[in-house]
């Protein structure tokens, strides 16, 4: 089998309903069995030319196309199966109950021969490396595990041209190789053509041969060799938020003043439904310092962070907040009760704030003001506070331009930020975060990672940061929890 | 291919889906217009033998149906009280009185419950989504873009039982815990319509990427009608005959048009 030729040219399109086009005037020819990296600022276009070539943007209700955009000499919207794609959102990926389904259902889709369709899917498995069984739940797969089954669908209908968008970015590290070295072995034996659009660099300059970066609005401004593109254009690249090799991120700390202890774990073991999913925790969070829990997928942490942010009982141990956490926030008595799991809502959101992995699932508000005012408005704070709250939080987390904006329709990035002004709104003494740069880009990792660590150092806060991101734990770790170690 | 049987397979597992739902019309229809206690305890006992035979037991029948023994005490009792009476009066209290007529009735009431719900609750609550899927779009011939749109939404309907854990979770995070239950629990639902969207959206994209939408589809997996789907039938109507057959030969007989003396 070949790969797939792009032909580009002056092509654009603009979503319905935005002011300014997503793509414009790109020209762009890749030839069949290239692997091209697509690089640029998050707003660059690069999901808009990916869903195109897949042929899943939409008709004309949907937006305007300009110029032309060929796959092997058709539009890609006019014959299925044309291109292979693979979404961020592992979760997003998986269509069918059963592995082995899921893997036939583009084959079905194309009306291939049943008696072909499972030796394509076994195939397709045995290219990603994913040695499970065909009658497996695909809902007891791991993220990468997920992403590969993707994959193996994509190329089980046989396409030309095979398209990844950010299909490592919610990855852990071990995920993120599992992925990449499939994808490199399946364009090794297919010899299909491979458009990439990825943040981190590093990861992806061993499969591709081919970089083109996109500016928004501007077409393909810089386009040849993965070491020339980059060493031409490596500021600029890191300052649109691309995560440069050998270009490591700095966040200067302050000097450290670790305070007294907010929260004691007492043998505490976390879980669902009393069966716990970790070994014992005891250990004190102290105003201060940052405390960074990382191990491998499945080691408890996210529930460990559920449980000492006092949302989810623990199966064993004891979680219980000292007397500096219970003295009184913004006008409230002390608190007797030790255990933050029996606190009222309000009482937890000024002590204790929790950033979920997913900021969609934290949303309630269809303003990104109201988002933040939300929580302080529930504390009952004068209006004229919360406006001035707000205002500084919409600043300081660069939001005040979209303070109109419905948060749904935010960026990944711009959702993180708000997710974490929310939450700082009511100010806690303790910050609890799952996974805050899953997915960022350089310069929305540095905005956040130096927020944090401002807490941490200026405001004497207590952080809890549950990551795999090796640069969060090497900046943030003041101490270090590791769970499910071997 | 391997073999994709289930860990502990019965005789329900050989059926094509689409038939039970064939059978439950077959059985139920009769069922309804016969109101005696005599077919109702026939057809029930018949069925819970026929069950144990095809491998499926009683620890299984009342794990499926135990909603029905909430809901036939349910309505005995209400006949039971409110019936129009008849007969013997035995007890009265303002509206509710018991008599006679009630009595029986309400037996009748409770057995009929069970003796339609639990054979349909247990064939039709084992079913696995995918196999009836391919059923109803094979055998049923049903539109096939309109049946896999609705399996790939009963998938998705498991992954938003965590999304609703996780924006319950939230919101207390947020301090927004604290308002009335009902309008709490109203933001909650609407948190999770909108985040429910966006996953039916990004979906149909995936499903799009992967061709789906095409006039033509081939199947991966067969679905055809075999000799279990024809002796489920007969079985069906084999219970129907037996039940309403002693009835009426004990004389018991009564359908609905009748009503009760």
């Amino acid at each position: 089998m070949t790969g797939s030729r792009i032909r580009a040219r002056d092509w654009g399109w603009q979503h319905a309903g935005r002011d300014a086009p997503a793509v414009a005037g790109l020209d762009l020819d890749v030839e069949p069995g290239e692997r091209v990296l697509l690089l640029g600022p998050s707003g660059a276009g690069k999901s808009t030319l990916l869903s195109a070539l897949a042929g899943v943007l939409g008709g004309e209700e949907e937006g305007d196309e300009s110029g032309e955009l060929r796959v092997d000499d058709a539009h890609p919207s006019s014959r299925r199966g044309i291109a292979g794609l693979v979404l961020q959102d592992p979760q997003a990926n998986t269509i069918m109950e059963r592995v082995g389904d899921d893997v036939a259902f583009g084959c079905e889709n194309l009306a291939v021969p049943r008696a072909e369709i499972w030796p394509r899917v076994r195939h397709a498995l045995d290219a990603v490396g994913l040695d499970v069984d065909l009658d497996r739940s695909t809902a007891a797969l791991s993220g990468g595990q997920r992403q590969r089954l993707a994959l193996a669908g994509a190329i089980a209908m046989r396409p030309g041209l095979i398209l990844l968008d950010e299909p490592t970015a919610n990855l852990d590290p071990a995920g993120v190789l599992e992925v990449r070295d499939a994808v490199a072995r399946v364009a090794r034996e297919t010899g299909a053509t491979l458009v990439v659009v990825e943040h981190r660099v590093e990861t992806w300059l061993p499969v591709v041969d081919r970089v083109v970066v996109l500016a928004p609005g501007g077409g393909a401004v810089a386009d040849g060799a993965p070491s020339a593109v980059l060493d031409a254009h490596r500021d600029e690249l890191a300052a649109g938020g691309v995560w440069v090799p050998g270009l490591p991120v700095e966040v200067p700390r302050g000097a450290r003043r670790a305070g007294g202890p907010l929260l004691a774990l007492d043998g505490v073991r976390a879980g669902r439904g009393g069966v716990p999913v970790h070994e014992a925790v005891s250990l004190e969070v102290r105003a201060g310092e940052a405390l960074v829990v990382t191990g491998p997928n499945g080691a408890g942490k996210s529930t460990l962070a559920l449980t000492l942010a006092g949302l989810m009982p623990a199966v064993e141990g004891r979680v219980r907040a000292t007397e500096a956490l219970r003295a009184p926030g913004s006008g409230t008595s002390p608190l007797r009760e030790a255990d933050p799991l029996r606190w009222r809502p309000k009482q937890l959101a000024t002590r204790i704030g929790t950033v979920f992995q997913q900021p969609e699932h934290q949303f309630v508000a269809s303003r990104v003001r109201d988002e933040v005012a939300a929580g302080l408005r529930a504390q009952g704070l004068p209006r004229a506070d919360i406006e001035r709250r707000v205002d500084e939080l919409l600043a300081a987390l660069r939001l005040d331009a979209l303070a109109d904006a419905n948060p749904f329709t935010l960026s990944g990035g711009e959702q993180r930020r708000l997710s974490v002004a929310t939450v700082l709104a009511p100010a806690p003494r303790i910050m609890v975060l799952d996974e805050p740069t899953f997915g960022q880009d350089r310069r929305t990792w540095q905005e956040l990672v130096r927020l944090i660590a401002a807490l941490v150092d200026e405001r004497g806060c207590a952080v809890v940061a549950v990551t795999h991101d090796a640069d969060v734990e090497r900046v943030l770790g003041d101490r270090r929890l590791r769970l499910g170690a071997p | 291919m391997r073999s994709r049987a289930p860990s502990r397979p019965t005789a329900l597992d050989r059926v094509n889906p689409v038939t039970p739902f064939a059978a439950a019309v077959l059985y139920s229809v009769p069922m309804l217009l016969t109101i005696d206690l005599v077919t109702a305890a026939v057809a029930l006992g018949a069925w819970l033998a026929v069950l144990g035979a095809a491998g499926i037991g009683p620890r299984t029948v009342l794990r499926r149906s135990w909603p029905l023994l909430l809901a036939a005490p349910l309505s005995a009792v209400s006949m039971l009280l409110y019936a129009e009476p008849g007969g013997r009066i035995h007890a009265e209290l303002w509206l509710a009185i018991v008599s006679d007529r009630s009595v029986e009735l309400a037996a009748a009431i409770g057995l009929r419950v069970l003796a339609i719900g639990v054979p349909i609750l247990v064939g039709l609550a084992g079913l696995d989504p995918t196999r009836l899927a391919d059923g109803l779009a094979q055998v049923a011939r049903l539109p096939h873009r309109f049946v896999l749109a609705a399996l790939a939404g009963v998938r998705l309907f498991g992954v938003l039982g965590e999304d609703w854990r996780q924006i319950a979770l939230a919101r207390r995070a947020r301090g927004l815990g604290d308002t009335g239950a009902v309008r709490r629990a109203l933001q909650a639902a609407f948190a999770l319509l909108v985040v429910a969207l966006r996953r039916g959206g990004t979906l149909a994209t995936a499903m799009e990427a992967r061709g789906f939408g095409g006039p033509q589809r081939t199947w991966a997996r067969p679905s055809t009608l075999g000799r279990a789907d024809l002796v489920l039938l007969v079985v069906t109507f084999a219970v129907v005959a037996l039940a309403i057959g002693t009835s009426l030969a004990t004389g018991s007989f009564r359908p609905l048009w009748e009503g009760v003396r």
